[in-house]
């Protein structure tokens, strides 16, 4: 599956979820020069999941990376790092899906019913930013230490951000 | 995954410094006699923010501090970060520097093989074998302290090429070294694969089956052993590896077949201290000339990134696995998101499948078989005061008597 194969069959089926689509072709060079595919989609709440099932059904196993996030304003980003086509001499196809949400509130289905090793990515975002995985099979913390305060979110840039605490060591009460 | 106890089994925690590589992870199993019912894991109590701190840094600054997230496996970070920063800024890397870099990273290869060899070895309570393998890892650490002037941080690579030519005097110290591992191989061979005693704690312990693998997201040669051919450097091949072709090493290259067991993790990691040498040889022969970095002037770099917009990625395959980056740069001084993925963080739940079912006396071995960093991916843990702690020295001693035990069955 290519990378322009793969974004119309998602178009076909999520249709207007589906608000950007960019193809990055990086070239790499030494002596011999090749292109790195990868494909870069933005994408609605509500679409993240049909999009991890149309995944798993073009391709056996989607290699599930990671999920990065940020706070850009109001607004969460999230994108979820896949890759497809490994396995294979310089085939590999990077597909990453980002999805906005408000800062308020957030949630965000999981999608460890389809690929379970997402599960400690999303563990972490929980507790990262804040963002609350609906549905997750097991919400505990992971990195932060469980005396952590809890309204606090260390990748957040408003004031649940860790800015404060880090400024003002000698204030923070556990 | 919780544990949920009945009255049949108890809670052992295992840590909270780490059985194995004495590093901060705490695996706490429930045990119904000698057998392991279920895992869970237990990371953080002390995060090192390099995320967050990196979003205070320039671009050149954080290459020291990317540098420092594992002591292992160091230019592996190092490099996917410049390769995430030079696609967003179009930066076009010269070819020598990719000799450089790839060079840099199977030195590394070569040297986090042995050292997990040498552990493993101790673990099973070969001591000599691990002395064995850790004065053949002192073969590398000299040429790497040749190279770069450090053993283990390099400060090689930077964006946009290297900060340091491997220069042609010193290649004949690489090849000496590429000989001497090619001559020392068929004794590590020896040692780690035809021994009966290792074999009898090795074999179908441990077992990651394929289904498991995938659906976990293994990687390295964690995943490899489980037969899945996924290495970075095949798949989407980064720095000189397109040139070089290489194939993913799964055991049944040597032995025939593939159980994804401890014993066919420590198949792919020998074959790819092989694999290294021969890729350590190919880019000496092929270097080519030229410069070896984009912009000498950090300076003039820094003022060009400053005025970048975009979001890219970085992937290469560390020793342990796979190593991505993810860089946003919005037109200021520092990185407005930087993510980490480290190898370790992809292969923490493949532990639970293969620690279920198994002997305590097998925990530590299982553990340090996927070779888990606990410096890229986790810092800290504190015991809670009411749980059984078994330490490194019960675990180790456990695992030493099943050893000797089976050594006496065998004579």
């Amino acid at each position: 599956m290519n990378a322009k194969n793969l974004v119309r069959a998602m178009q076909k089926k999520l249709g207007s979820k589906i608000k950007e689509v960019r193809i990055d072709n990086a070239v790499h060079k030494a002596k011999k020069k090749y292109t790195i595919p990868s494909v870069w989609l933005t994408i609605e709440k509500e679409g993240l999941r049909p999009f991890v099932r149309e995944l798993c059904i073009l391709h056996p196993a989607p290699h599930f990376v990671v999920i990065s996030g940020y706070q850009v304003g109001s607004s969460i980003e999230l994108i979820y790092h896949f890759s497809l086509n490994y396995a294979k001499q310089f085939s590999e196809l990077a597909v990453n899906v980002k999805i906005v949400l408000s800062s308020e509130k957030p949630a965000i289905p999981t999608i460890t019913d389809f690929i379970l090793g997402a599960l400690v990515s999303e563990r972490e975002t929980q507790e990262m930013l804040g963002v609350k995985v609906e549905g997750i099979p097991d919400g505990r913390r992971l990195f932060l230490p469980k005396n952590f305060p809890k309204k606090k979110f260390p990748w957040r840039r408003d004031k649940t951000g860790v800015g404060n605490m880090v400024r003002d060591l000698h204030r923070v009460k556990k | 995954m919780r544990l949920s106890r009945d009255k049949n089994s108890f809670k052992i925690s295992v840590g909270p410094v780490h059985p194995a590589l004495k590093e901060p992870i705490q695996l706490n199993c429930l045990i119904a006699g000698e057998k392991i019912k279920s895992v869970d894991f237990e990371l953080s109590q002390a995060h090192r923010g390099i995320e967050w701190i990196a979003t205070r840094r320039n671009p050149i600054q954080i290459l020291y501090l990317a540098e420092r997230i594992c002591g292992i496996c160091n230019i592996c970070h190092t490099i996917s970060f410049c390769t995430a920063v030079e696609k967003i800024a179009g930066i076009e890397v010269p070819a020598r520097a990719q000799y450089v870099r790839t060079m840099g990273a199977e030195l590394e290869r070569i040297h986090s093989h042995l050292l997990w060899a040498g552990v493993a070895a101790h673990e099973l309570g070969f001591d000599s074998a691990m002395h064995y393998t850790w004065k053949a890892r002192e073969k590398v650490l000299d040429v790497i302290e040749l190279l770069s002037g450090n053993r283990i941080t390099k400060g090689i690579p930077t964006i946009g090429g290297v900060r340091r030519d491997f220069e042609e005097k010193n290649h004949a110290k690489i090849i000496e070294a590429v000989e001497y591992y090619r001559s020392v191989f068929g004794k590590l061979k020896a040692i780690f694969l035809d021994d009966p005693v290792i074999k009898s704690r090795t074999k179908d312990i441990g077992v990651l089956t394929k289904k498991d693998a995938l659906t976990l997201c293994a990687v390295g040669p964690t995943a490899r052993a489980s037969g899945i051919a996924r290495d970075v450097r095949q798949d989407e091949p980064y720095a000189a590896y397109p040139d070089f072709g290489l194939k993913a090493i799964t055991p049944d290259q040597l032995t025939g077949e593939i159980k994804g067991d401890v014993f066919d993790r420590i198949v792919v990691r020998l074959l790819e201290v092989a694999q290294s040498a021969d890729i350590l040889e190919f880019c000496v022969k092929n270097m080519p000339g030229g410069k070896i970095v984009y912009e000498e002037k950090p300076i003039k770099l820094l003022a060009q990134l400053k005025g970048v917009h975009g979001e890219a990625t970085g992937r290469l395959e560390a020793p342990r696995g796979e190593v991505f980056h993810y860089v946003k740069l919005v037109g200021e001084e520092s990185p407005y998101s930087w993510k980490v993925k480290p190898p370790t963080y992809s292969n923490l739940l493949p532990w639970i499948p293969m620690l279920e079912g198994e002997q305590v006396a097998d925990i530590p071995i299982i553990a340090a078989s996927i070779d888990p960093c606990m410096s890229c991916c986790n810092r800290a843990v504190v015991a809670e005061n009411n749980e059984n702690v078994l330490n490194h020295d019960m675990l180790h001693r456990l695992s030493v008597e099943k050893t000797e035990n089976i050594r006496g069955q065998l004579a």
